[in-house]
């Protein structure tokens, strides 16, 4: 059975089409993400299917039940974190955490693991911040105190909107250690994100959504692979000159920049073996097809997150 | 351990928010007490000056003091002279006068007011002294030359309270609607913006619970400051509690919804909690100088007191006075309780129909 299952959902706010017919189906365990640029419908999207708004058109189940009208019964086995901090003012990060324990009818033991699992309390914790008020955690504590408030009453299905956004890179990619274990003991993550790079190493599967439509939705490698990019290798200055990587059999294109030489090739393979004979390899970077030459190819347009 | 109920944590969560949040706290509590403090303080310590007495007729008693007497009576009482006894009795129910006298055949009269327990303590134990001195003196003098005056004190039903009586009341009343309001309206924008409002519609809690909890505690804080400033007004200040005082705790229930109300209705139509709070101080600080929270409106033209009439706080105002210290039955709060209830009602009808879950 699906966990969640989208069809055909359409939003409008005045002559906006927001959501613009998105169909999506989330297996149980699976951890997908919605990836597009601001202003693509994403949250919207999301929030209609937590059941937070009311879609104009189109249907929503989770774990197999329509979640519009409130759903009571269905709320205790949901998660959400929504794109803001959503704390009770003034409360420390243990106070926060056990005032949604209650809620949800869990005990504070329970809370104090969530603590610690997110890293903000116990041994393992740089800093212990348990303590400290919500207002004075930084962004990257807030949004794993934001995660664990979702996680404390282990629900079956996590919504999380952008729970990285705003952060640094490194606080980012410490987030990403947290996340990419929450769908290991069969849990359902769905998650949004303007990060290519999140998007690629987090999701089991990626939508890419633009102007309130999922373009496609597979694999990050799978659409990688659709999208049949040429890779691209550099070789650093001063080792090969422009003429001779033109006679490299497989090379296309032959570009020079500051950088080095930068041989466009649909077969990197026997080009690469090719750059190591020649022992020109030090130094060399191969870039392939990336999620961003996917958006590009899908939409025509350089993406904007 | 034990597992706390939804409402309990909400309501817990409420509170701490509040009473960390130091401005809350001072505008709630310590700037009324501020007031209360000045007020009372200032006003309230006309102990010491002399006791204004109207003269009505010829009084002997005063009349024929010999000279030495009449200097000390003079330290004691300020003495003004008329004719007219009802005038002067007026004059004493406003509280321009503390006490009026005049001769009933041989009986001295003294018509004066419990407004100012102090004063009228001062004013019929003087007068007392007085009469029975001029009786000693009387008696030492040949028989049958004069009658004996008799003493005789009357109780002015006022209509003015004293500074104290009067100030607490309004101020308690324009604490409670100045904290109800701001808390509704801040509560309400900031978990707007935090999307707390949201992120709760996806907990399993019901809006009954949520509601409750933060309208519990509001009327919690209203509880609070009603006995911190009775408390201080009775310790301090010599405020006198009237028989049906208890009637102020349903009545600051009831005006808390309405003021929360208020609240709902600036947090709606503003977008930011500073918006809201602004919203909500502008309509209820002009009210409560026109609902006589720091002066009384017995002297404002009749337009003003017209106006005054549609405004709850002078509701909440009004059956204040009439039970801590009007000494009125419980049952003068009631019209006053119904007022608010339906401005209440209304104005929460109106912030639903304006209010909107986003913020843009």
């Amino acid at each position: 059975m699906a966990a969640i299952e989208v069809v055909d959902l359409a939003k409008t706010y005045g002559d906006l089409k927001a959501v613009d017919g998105v169909s999506l189906e989330v297996a149980e365990g699976e951890f997908v993400g919605i990836l597009g640029p601001n202003g693509a419908g994403k949250t919207t999207t999301l929030e209609m299917i937590e059941g937070l708004r009311r879609p104009d058109g189109g249907s929503v189940t989770v774990l197999g039940e329509p979640v519009w009208p409130r759903n009571a019964g269905l709320l205790p086995r949901m998660g959400v974190q929504l794109q803001a901090s959503s704390f009770f003012e003034r409360l420390t990060a243990r106070e926060q955490i056990h005032t949604f324990a209650s809620m949800y009818g869990v005990p504070a033991s329970a809370a104090d693991d969530w603590l610690e699992r997110v890293g903000l309390a116990g041994a393992g914790a740089s800093t212990d911040k348990a303590e400290t008020r919500v207002e004075d955690l930084s962004g990257g504590q807030a949004q794993r105190l934001s995660i664990a408030c979702a996680l404390v009453h282990d629900p079956e299905v996590v919504f999380l909107d952008e729970p990285t956004a705003s952060l640094d890179p490194q606080a980012r990619r410490n987030l990403w250690d947290l996340l990419s274990g929450l769908n290991d003991s069969g849990r359902t993550v769905v998650l949004t994100t303007h990060y290519m790079d999140e998007a690629e190493v987090l999701c089991d599967r990626v939508a890419i959504m633009d102007a309130g439509r999922v373009l496609q939705v597979d694999t990050p490698a799978a659409l990688v692979r659709g999208l049949d990019a040429p890779a691209r290798i550099t070789v650093a200055p001063g080792q090969l000159d422009a003429d001779a990587a033109r006679a490299i059999a497989g090379v296309d294109d032959v570009t020079a920049s500051v950088d080095g030489v930068v041989l466009t090739t649909r077969r990197p393979g026997p080009v690469l073996a090719h750059l190591a004979e020649n022992d020109v390899l030090d130094g060399v970077r191969v870039q392939t097809g990336t999620l961003e030459d996917v958006f590009l190819e899908l939409t025509g347009r350089e993406y904007r997150a | 351990m034990r597992r706390q109920s939804p409402f309990v944590a909400i309501s817990l969560a409420i509170v701490r928010g509040f009473v960390r949040d130091k401005a809350s706290v001072f505008f709630a509590l310590i700037f009324p007490l501020m007031f209360l403090v000045l007020f009372g303080g200032i006003l309230g310590d006309q102990g010491q000056s002399k006791v204004d007495l109207i003269q009505v007729g010829d009084v002997s008693v005063i009349d024929d003091l010999p000279d030495d007497a009449r200097a000390a009576f003079d330290d004691s009482f300020e003495v003004t002279e008329s004719d007219d006894l009802d005038a002067a009795i007026a004059e004493v129910r406003k509280g321009d006068a503390d006490v009026a006298v005049e001769m009933q055949g041989d009986t001295l009269v003294a018509h004066y007011t419990q407004t100012d327990q102090v004063k009228a303590g001062i004013t019929q134990g003087t007068l007392r002294a007085f009469v029975d001195g001029a009786n000693v003196a009387l008696l030492e003098q040949e028989a049958g030359t004069g009658a004996p005056v008799s003493f005789r004190a009357d109780r002015v039903e006022d209509d003015s309270l004293s500074t104290i009586q009067f100030i607490t009341p309004g101020l308690l009343g324009w604490a409670v609607a100045m904290s109800a309001a701001f808390g509704a309206a801040a509560t309400l924008q900031g978990w707007r913006q935090s999307k707390l409002l949201r992120r709760l519609q996806l907990a399993p809690v019901s809006t009954r619970t949520v509601v409750g909890a933060r309208v519990t505690v509001a009327i919690g804080i209203a509880l609070v400051q009603m006995a911190v400033f009775v408390l201080l007004g009775t310790l301090a200040f010599g405020l006198t509690l009237t028989g049906s005082w208890w009637m102020a705790i349903p009545l600051l229930v009831i005006g808390t919804l309405c003021f929360m109300s208020l609240g709902l209705l600036a947090g709606a139509i503003t977008t930011t909690t500073e918006g809201a709070v602004n919203a909500a101080n502008f309509m209820v600080l002009p009210m409560a100088f026109l609902s006589g929270s720091f002066f009384p409106l017995d002297d404002a033209p009749g337009w003003l007191r017209a106006v005054s009439d549609v405004l709850p706080l002078k509701h909440l105002n009004e059956g204040m006075l009439n039970v801590l210290v009007r000494g009125e039955g419980p049952a003068s709060a009631l019209v006053p309780m119904a007022i608010l209830a339906g401005f209440a009602i209304v104005v929460t009808l109106v912030a639903a129909r304006l209010f909107k879950w986003e913020t843009a």
